[in-house]
């Protein structure tokens, strides 16, 4: 039996994938917080507990995200475009276009059945094309983020915002809640916008089917909603989308110790 | 923001009335109101001197920023909105002013202002307002000759400012100066997205940077983005700045220490009301002259 470890340091949640033999054993998940090492130790504590096994069990630990360098008993390094590829193969062999929407980056990676990367796109240091527009527009709208997904689905489209900045986009919120456009209207076009500029990422790699959404924005039924209408192509979205950067560097942990990746 | 407590991003807002101006000599008055994303200004002008300035945070609304700050400009003086002969609007939310009689761009407007402002030396503008930054040439005149500014992007611009004061508990006229505080000027910060400031700025902290260094670091990333755009509009002398940064030592030193050229330091303006972050609205109000007497001469 072997056991491997895969931390995600995200900069919202760290999140922790076990695997033993290939399968996947457990997970965990603990807010980043101001001190993203503790809360590592803290979700692959809940891993461990889940999986009633102890640290010592095992083998690997690979770590991958934004905060990679903060990862605690770390053995190896990925990073986040590798594992997020390694991931969508393990989850859906037919995935060939990952998108991993998370809360303050997102990246398209365009990969092979192997889960080899062929080519890739990021959106960095700007927070329009990640989570963070969408929480920065919820609270321009004085809508719960949560809330704001199920309430854009009533609309029909008759608004628009540009989603080249937050600060713009906030502005564009404002004026449009001063038009008195329905919350609803301005919901769907704040999805609308990510999804935009999503897409023309996926534009820049090249969009190869099936399509896989990852990351913790993946839970938002308003934006995988836009995201299907903009893309007009279905798009599969696994049960744990926020755990894909934590699997993908767990399946690399198993290849660095021998073992096979399923 | 802060919520309970000093709100240390809060600015001085501010109405002077200039004394020399004698209102019972009124040919035409005239007033530019500039809404900005952060600021709302609005100047009165008699024969084309300034009378009266008000500098106040915009508000959600705005017609109600526009209104309130030409009500605050005039309060105390007599006049009301209704003795103005002509009035110009300007700034981001210049499409609702209501009262405005014509409506004009803020690139017209600070090149203008900055004209009256420092006489027709001015040849660059740099104009860093609460989400723009934008780089002017204009000709001895105050005539727009060409501009750049930030159209996709509100990076490096007065609003992240804002974030930083809250966060580092430092008085948001006092984070320039502090800026400078530093025995050596650090890199400038990776990211200056306006979203990001907070959490950039944490991280900084965390690794034991002090509050001053992460100040000249994230200020020093700001001057370098406004600079590409100065180099890129090609700036020449004389260089001015004006909105709300202009008040920023921290941001006006970086700037003339990358460009290599002094700026014109700003007039004493609490006494003639010549505030280079009231430019827009000085800009609008004396195009509303010219308006206003353009209208005369056709009656």
């Amino acid at each position: 039996m072997t056991v491997v470890a895969g931390i995600d340091m995200g900069v919202q949640n760290i999140k922790v994938v076990l695997l033993r033999d290939g399968e996947i054993l457990s997970h965990g998940l603990a807010p980043s917080g101001f001190e993203p090492e503790k809360a590592a130790r803290q979700a692959l504590q809940e891993a461990l507990e889940k999986a009633r096994i102890s640290l010592s069990d095992i083998k690997h630990v690979a770590a991958t995200g934004v905060g990679v360098e903060l990862a605690p008993m770390v053995n190896s390094k990925v990073s986040i475009v590798s594992a997020d590829a390694m991931a969508a193969v393990y989850l859906f062999p037919s995935a060939r276009t990952v998108i991993d929407v998370g809360a303050e980056e997102s990246r398209v990676i365009r990969c092979d059945g192997k889960g080899n990367v062929l080519d890739f796109a990021l959106n960095e240091r700007c927070a329009a094309g990640a989570g963070a527009f969408l929480e920065a527009m919820a609270r321009a709208l004085e809508v719960r983020l949560e809330e704001m997904g199920e309430l854009s689905l009533k609309a029909k489209g008759t608004a628009s915002i540009s989603a080249t900045c937050v600060i713009f986009g906030e502005s564009d919120v404002v004026s449009l809640i001063h038009k008195q456009e329905p919350k609803y209207e301005i919901a769907r076009a704040i999805y609308d916008a990510l999804a935009e500029r999503i897409a023309s990422m996926i534009h820049r790699v090249g969009l190869e089917p099936d399509v896989m959404l990852v990351g913790g924005v993946a839970r938002d039924v308003g934006f995988t909603t836009a995201l299907k209408r903009k893309l007009e192509t279905e798009i599969l979205i696994p049960k744990y989308p926020e755990l894909a950067g934590a699997l993908g560097a767990a399946l690399c942990a198993m290849e660095r110790v021998g073992g096979s990746r399923r | 923001m802060s919520g309970k407590g000093v709100e240390y991003w809060r600015w001085s807002e501010y109405r002077l009335t200039v004394p020399n101006v004698k209102l019972e000599k009124a040919k035409v008055i005239t007033a530019g109101i500039d809404v900005g994303s952060v600021s709302s200004k609005a100047v009165v002008m008699v024969n084309g001197e300034i009378y009266a300035v008000a500098v106040m945070r915009t508000g959600s609304s705005s017609p109600d920023s526009a209104k309130k700050v030409l009500d605050w400009a005039l309060e105390g003086t007599g006049l009301k909105p209704s003795d103005i002969n002509y009035i110009v609007g300007t700034g981001y939310g210049r499409v609702n002013v209501p009262m405005a009689n014509s409506t004009l761009t803020e690139i017209a407007c600070h090149a203008r202002g900055a004209n009256y402002i420092w006489g027709p030396t001015v040849r660059t503008i740099l104009d860093v307002g609460g989400q723009d930054i934008k780089a002017i040439k204009c000709d001895e005149k105050g005539r727009v000759l060409s501009f750049l500014m930030n159209d996709k992007c509100a990076a490096g611009t007065g609003r992240g400012m804002e974030v930083l004061a809250d966060l580092l508990k430092i008085p948001i006229e006092e984070m320039g100066a502090a800026s400078l505080k530093v025995d050596e000027e650090p890199d400038p910060v990776s990211c200056t997205c306006v979203a990001f400031a907070r959490t950039e700025a944490i991280s900084l902290l965390r690794r034991g940077w002090s509050k001053e260094k992460v100040l000249a670091s994230y200020m020093r990333a700001m001057a370098i983005r406004m600079c590409h755009l100065l180099e890129r509009v090609g700036c020449e002398k004389d260089l001015v700045i004006t909105g709300g940064q202009s008040k920023n030592i921290g941001i006006v030193s970086r700037v003339e220490e990358i460009t290599g050229l002094k700026t014109l330091p700003p007039p004493n303006w609490r006494e003639n009301g010549r505030d280079p972050m009231a430019a827009g609205a000085i800009g609008a109000a004396l195009f509303a002259k010219a308006l206003y007497e353009k209208n005369q001469n056709k009656a």
